[in-house]
């Protein structure tokens, strides 16, 4: 069961009480993107064996999107933050430094 | 190849089972292969066995990180079926249905295959409608199915429950040539025909890197030392990202767990499999009594072979649902796979970006019935270096030319 805490609300959410929404921090393709960069913005996922930035709505709570680091292979969360930020916070990319050096 | 038969059980129960021969065995691998296979799964040994069956290529070394058949082949609902709405789907997983039917006498193997029938109840009004589509689309297609009233279904299925109350059973779509095989003797009778044509099964032997000179492909690199080759088959269904990622280039997949599990072994109670795409949850019974069950697949990415226990109740709570019969069951295992699914629920065999590298993926949830089809077609591909007929629609360009193989729609569900 994946647990993750709401940075809006600050509820920390069963699996249940949330929608999975796929990779983040991917960049819309524009008016003038040709077929190979929309079809990069639509389809093709960097699916990681390792940390994953993903979206996720508290569809049951607050209703709000944000997004979680979670490593994809051992089900650690390093953390959620608002889905507004365009980089991922400092605070979360530490604590992944020191959890995984190589990465 | 020592060959099986009755006369060959015979004489092997007259003295002590001692003449047995190894099925495969395990070489060192070579220095140079015209072609290599990463993953020793279904599809991966399939794709070896038409190579050097329908193509003549037998120098070929399939490489497997872990052991032979453990990944998603070890680990299904082991249905087969092919009533699919789109044409390219019917056409790839019908070729696939009929090769398992003569499989045991080609491999010499007794894969168990067993057409008992597979029945997709439908429980709501528009489920029903698809269905009769779908049963009118097999119909022009040339695969046997026919739409089959409630009194058919609790003909052929006497322990569901057909008056709801969540959802009464309308009708089935009804495919009586579907059925069940052995997973792991699929897997172990075409690696015992390909080690036959003296082709070289490496196993706990995984990738690290894929050389390359420019943009074409030269080998590998494993853990037992690098490896060249002409051509390079990628057939690692949940991990095809990874590879995809050595050798430069993304795909279209996203890898997430899919469970199943097994009950303790009861009396003969159902001699068909039932899928339930609605309420989400397949079952069918084994030759030893076990009834195995299937549900809906996880919705977020994950490597771990464990899949979540919500996916799981919900699935048990559908068949406890449907077949009351089955609700003091206890079960014995439950297990997870990494499935590879991609956004229109199609499969890929496709060349790739690099050249001399050929992909074969993105089966999602349904891989197994399609094992001889795929390797079929993923043969042909990397022999001729053009896909055939079978796998043409299904390359990496449809995504980019918006032709997609709509299964996620027809199907409603994960197949």
């Amino acid at each position: 069961m994946i647990r993750l805490k709401c940075p809006y609300c600050g509820v920390v959410a069963d699996e249940t009480e949330l929608t999975s929404g796929g990779e983040a921090h991917i960049k819309r393709a524009g008016i003038d993107a040709t077929d190979e960069e929309f079809m990069k913005y639509l389809f093709l996922r960097d699916n990681p064996k390792g940390v994953h930035f993903e979206r996720w709505r508290h569809s049951f709570g607050c209703g709000k999107w944000f997004i979680a680091a979670r490593c994809t292979e051992n089900m650690e969360v390093f953390g959620t933050y608002k889905a507004q930020t365009l980089k991922t916070p400092k605070s979360i990319i530490n604590k992944i430094n020191k959890r995984r050096p190589k990465e | 190849m020592q060959r099986y038969s009755v006369f060959s059980l015979f004489r092997e129960s007259l003295r002590g089972h001692t003449g047995w021969e190894k099925a495969w065995v395990s070489p060192l691998p070579n220095k140079q292969y015209d072609v290599i296979i990463v993953g020793a799964g279904g599809h991966g040994l399939a794709t070896a066995y038409y190579l050097g069956i329908n193509h003549g290529i037998q120098n070929v070394a399939v490489i497997e990180k872990g052991w032979l058949g453990g990944g998603n082949t070890g680990r299904n609902t082991t249905i087969i079926r092919s009533n699919y709405l789109q044409d390219d789907s019917t056409a790839i997983y019908e070729k696939s249905r009929h090769l398992y039917e003569t499989l045991s006498q080609k491999l010499n193997m007794n894969i168990m295959f067993s057409p008992r029938g597979v029945m997709m109840i439908a429980q709501t009004h528009h489920e029903a409608f698809a269905y009769m589509r779908t049963a009118s689309a097999n119909h022009h297609q040339g695969v046997k199915t026919e739409y089959i009233d409630p009194a058919r279904v609790s003909e052929l299925c006497p322990i569901m429950r057909i008056d709801g109350p969540r959802y009464p059973v309308l009708g089935a779509l009804w495919q009586p040539r579907g059925g069940t095989a052995r997973h792991d003797a699929v897997a172990w009778g075409y690696a015992r025909a390909c080690a036959d044509m003296g082709m070289h099964i490496i196993e706990n032997c995984e990738v690290i890197g894929i050389n390359r000179d420019g943009n074409g492909v030269t080998g590998v690199n494993t853990t037992q030392g690098s490896i060249d080759c002409r051509k390079l088959g990628i057939v690692v269904a949940g991990h095809s990202g990874e590879l995809a990622s050595m050798a430069n280039f993304r795909l279209p997949l996203e890898s997430i767990a899919l469970q199943a599990l097994v009950s303790e072994p009861v009396k003969p109670c159902l001699d068909v499999v039932v899928m339930a795409n609605t309420v989400h949850g397949y079952i069918s019974q084994s030759d030893k009594g076990e009834l195995v069950i299937g549900g809906g697949a996880d919705v977020y990415n994950n490597y771990t072979q464990r899949g979540s226990f919500v996916r799981l109740e919900e699935t048990v709570r559908a068949l406890v649902e449907t077949f009351p019969i089955i609700s003091r069951l206890k079960m014995l295992r439950h297990w997870g796979g990494i499935v590879d699914m991609t956004s229109d629920r199609s499969p890929i065999i496709s060349k790739t970006p690099v050249d001399g590298i050929y992909i074969n993926c993105g089966w999602g949830t349904g891989g197994f019935k399609a094992i001889p089809g795929s390797g079929w077609a993923t043969a042909e591909l990397i022999a001729k270096d053009t896909p055939g007929s079978l796998a043409a629609p299904f390359g990496l360009d449809r995504f980019q030319e918006g032709r997609f193989i709509d299964e996620r729609v027809a199907a409603g569900v994960a197949h």
